[in-house]
This record gives structure tokens, C-alpha cells and sequence, in this order.
């Protein structure tokens, strides 16, 4: 379009020497006296929006349509799987680890639980040696002092028949003494000391000292 | 000398302020000689969307080449963008979307590359190109339909008929559904190009404005607003762009209200 304005007015100047075309579209006809003059200014005469010049739909929408396959082309079949494997392994990663982690957390608790009841058997086993301990020995002290409250029975039962032996022994001792002394007497007095009487008498009198 | 001289005359006769053009960082040139943009001509639209490619390659091939558990700083952006996408997907229109998911993140990659590649000084902005956008918004749009129908078949137009309004306003409502429904691949695609153009004409407008020494600071100070601005549309209109492609879809899979 473009062209053919310049050309048109080329055409309709007679004096022109030589025609530049300048690169931001203007064209400056050169005149024989060496004088510029500008034809057309494209700037002048540009459209106001380049969005709206349909001459390069076909080139914008050609590179566009190559620029998406491509794109495409390389996200489906390289970037996506790629990223989408990463992703897919980095949570499985995570799962695992997760799951791993509560494995050895659920060890440690188990750990603990065993200490824990290792701890509580040996201390209830020590109570249990401990009250064995102490029963045997109160068993033991048990039959000492029944052992021992025998012997002093026995004893002591024995004191009393050697106390009850001297006092009967004593006392017969007393009679005997008491017999003699009267008979004695007796004789002193010039009684017989044979008379049976005396016996009885002294036996009849010790009767009361008796205990 | 003389040449030059007739170039200033010839702008200034177009009057104050030609000489901020807005608009040039849009205009499409070969990269190699002058002459007519053919359709398979090398374009500056060539260049800047073969930089789109490359900087995705890099990101999400080369970044995750390790295939690391623990991954670097560059795999960590691109499982980043992949789990941004992927939920969005899978949240928006369910598990049976994920299909669909690769499509979708191609979109979302390549609009929020361009963007942002766009905001580089002397860069040359693709997704500003209605041309760009309306073949993107078209192919969602009719993608879509046609999952729509091979879906669900004639129930899918039950989408225009809404059975939970009174009976005598469904034709009307229908009507309104239809025409929502075939005014979507428009606003979808301008609201890209216009959100773009619109700030890039504006910070080449303030550049402008810098030749003047008074207004200057100024204009570098606005500049740098709108610039910051731009960082936060770049991003957003790619997000916009993609999660309206998914609640497309989403009515495609289940068209019932």
C-alpha cells in the first residue's frame, strides 16, 4: 500500500533525482538541487494500532501455532512426567519416612513398655525375696523362742521339782529333828522314848508347821 | 545533512508529540531485510517467541534435569509452576479436568512467559497482539465446545437452559446464556492484548514525555509505577487467562447449573 503512495507521488513530481526509502517508512524524494522533500511519513501515516494491521495476522498466528507445539511437545512429553514423577517420589519418600518414623517411635514405645515391666518384675521379685527373706528368718526366730520358752519350762519345771525335792527334804529334816528333840526330852525326863505315842504326837504337832 | 533536516521538518509537520509513538514497540518487522511480512517470514514476533520456548525449556527441562528429592532453587520454580496449574486444574473443574492439564499449563507457560519477557526493555511483547490472543481464546473456545458436546452430547446445551430460574424467564435467560457463551473467546483474548498494550503504550507514552528535562523526574517516577504495576498485570493476566480456560472447561464437563 505504502508503495504505491510513493510511487503515485514520484510520479507526480517531475524534478525528483533519486528516491530514498528510509527504514522507519518514510520516503524523501531528492530533488536536482540537491533538496530533500518528504513524500510520505509513515509515522505520519501509520495506523494507530499495529494490533490492527491484518498483513501480519497470517505471520503472528503461523509462529504462534509453531511456538505452541512446541511447547507442548516439550511439556507432555519430557517436563510434565518428569516433574510429575519427582513430585509422586518425593511424597512417597515422605510416606515411607512418615511410616518408618512411626515404625521406630511404636519400637521405642514398645522399648520402654519392656523396661518398664523388666523394672516392675525385678522389683516385685525383690519384694517377693525380700518377704521370703524376712518369713524365713521370722520362722527361724519363731521356732528359736518357742525352742527357748521350752528350755526355760523344762527348766524351770525342773527347778521347781529340785525346790519341791529340798523343801519335802527339809521338812523331813524339821520331823526328824523335832522326833529326836522330843525324844530326848523325853528320856531327860525319865519317860521311855520308845513309847509309840511320841511318834504320833511329834507327827500330830509337825502337821500345822507343814506348808 | 539535507535529508535529515527534511525528516525533522516532516515530523514536526505531524504535529507536537509525534515524536512519542506508543505504538511502535507493536509494530511486527522482519528481522532481516525490509519488505512484506509473509506468513513464514522471520518476525521480531519469530524472536521473541522462540526466546518463550527457550525460556521454558530452560525452566522446566534443564531446571529439572536432576530429577533431585531435594530439589534445587530451578526445579523448585518449576514444581512450583507445575503444583500452581495442576491445582488450579484439579480445583476448578475436578479430577476429570486433569486430562487436560498439559494444555492447559502450555497455555499458562507460554502467556506468562511472554509476559514477562515483554516487559524487558527493547523486548517486543507477542501477547499485546490481538492476533496472539484471539487464536489462544479460539482455541480454548472451540476445544471446549467440542468437549462439551462429545461429553455430555445434546445435554450439553442444557449450559444456555437454566432449570433452576421460573420457567417463563428461561427462554430469555437462555438468549443471554447464548450470547455470554459467544462473547466469551472475545473478552477472553482482549483482555490480554488490552491489558498489555495498554500498559506498554503507557510507559512509552511517559518515556516520551521524558525528553523534556523539566518533566523528566517525573516521568522516570511514573514510569517506574506503572512499570511495577506491569510486573503484577504480566502475572495476573496469565493467571486470569488460565483459570477462566479451566472454568470453561469445568462447563464443558459439567454443563448443569
Amino acid at each position: 500500500m505504502a508503495k504505491d503512495i510513493v510511487l503515485a507521488q514520484v510520479e507526480g513530481q517531475p524534478d525528483l533525482d533519486a528516491l530514498i526509502v528510509t527504514e522507519d517508512g518514510a520516503a524523501i524524494g531528492v530533488t536536482e538541487g540537491g533538496e530533500a522533500v518528504v513524500l510520505v511519513d509513515d509515522h505520519a501515516e501509520a495506523p494507530g494500532m499495529p494490533q490492527l494491521n491484518f498483513e501480519t495476522f497470517p505471520n503472528q498466528i503461523f509462529w504462534l501455532v509453531v511456538t505452541l507445539a512446541a511447547i507442548y511437545y516439550l511439556l507432555s512429553r519430557v517436563a510434565l512426567p518428569r516433574i510429575g514423577a519427582v513430585l509422586a517420589e518425593r511424597q512417597g519418600t515422605i510416606t515411607n519416612d512418615i511410616a518408618a518414623a512411626e515404625d521406630l517411635r511404636q519400637k521405642a514405645d514398645e522399648a520402654e513398655k519392656a523396661y518398664d515391666k523388666a523394672l516392675a518384675d525385678a522389683r516385685a521379685e525383690s519384694q517377693r525375696i525380700a518377704a521370703e527373706g524376712r518369713a524365713e528368718v521370722q520362722r527361724d526366730l519363731d521356732k528359736a523362742i518357742a525352742k527357748a520358752d521350752a528350755d526355760i519350762a523344762a527348766r524351770t519345771a525342773e527347778s521347781e521339782k529340785e525346790i519341791a525335792a529340798i523343801r519335802d527334804e527339809a521338812a523331813a529334816s524339821v520331823e526328824q529333828v523335832a522326833r529326836e528333840a522330843a525324844e530326848e526330852i523325853v528320856r531327860v525326863l525319865g519317860g521311855n522314848p520308845e513309847d509309840a505315842d511320841l511318834e504320833s504326837a511329834v507327827s500330830e504337832r509337825m502337821r500345822g508347821v507343814r506348808v | 545533512m539535507a535529508v535529515d533536516t527534511a525528516v525533522d521538518h516532516g515530523a514536526e509537520a505531524a504535529g507536537p508529540g509525534s515524536n512519542i509513538h506508543p505504538m511502535d514497540q507493536f509494530i511486527v518487522t522482519p528481522l532481516f531485510g525490509e519488505g512484506e511480512v509473509a506468513w513464514y517470514t522471520l518476525t521480531n514476533v519469530t524472536l521473541w517467541m522462540a526466546i518463550t520456548v527457550l525460556c521454558i525449556f530452560a525452566l522446566l527441562v534443564l531446571g529439572t534435569r536432576g530429577r533431585a528429592i531435594v530439589p534445587t532453587r530451578t526445579q523448585s520454580v518449576a514444581e512450583l509452576a507445575y503444583g500452581f496449574v495442576y491445582k488450579m486444574v484439579e480445583d476448578v473443574t475436578g479430577r476429570e479436568g486433569l486430562k487436560y492439564f498439559p494444555y492447559i499449563m502450555t497455555l499458562f507457560m507460554f502467556i506468562v512467559f511472554a509476559n514477562f519477557l515483554g516487559l524487558l526493555p527493547m523486548a517486543f511483547t507477542t501477547t499485546s497482539h490481538i492476533a496472539v490472543t484471539a487464536v489462544l481464546a479460539l482455541a480454548v473456545f472451540i476445544t471446549v465446545t467440542v468437549i462439551g458436546f462429545v461429553k455430555n452430547g445434546s445435554a450439553f446445551l442444557g449450559l444456555f437452559w437454566v432449570s433452576s430460574a421460573p420457567l417463563a424467564l428461561r427462554p430469555v435467560l437462555a438468549i443471554i446464556e447464548l450470547i455470554s457463551y459467544f462473547v466469551r473467546p472475545v473478552s477472553h483474548s482482549i483482555r490480554l492484548a488490552g491489558n498489555l498494550m495498554a500498559g506498554h503504550a503507557v510507559i512509552k507514552v511517559f518515556a516520551g514525555f521524558a525528553i523534556s528535562a523539566v518533566i523528566a523526574p517525573l516521568s522516570i517516577l511514573a514510569i517506574t509505577a506503572v512499570y511495577g504495576l506491569e510486573v503484577l498485570v504480566a502475572f495476573i493476566q496469565a493467571y486470569v487467562f488460565t483459570i477462566l480456560t479451566c472454568v470453561y472447561l469445568k462447563d464443558a464437563l459439567h454443563p448443569h447449573h
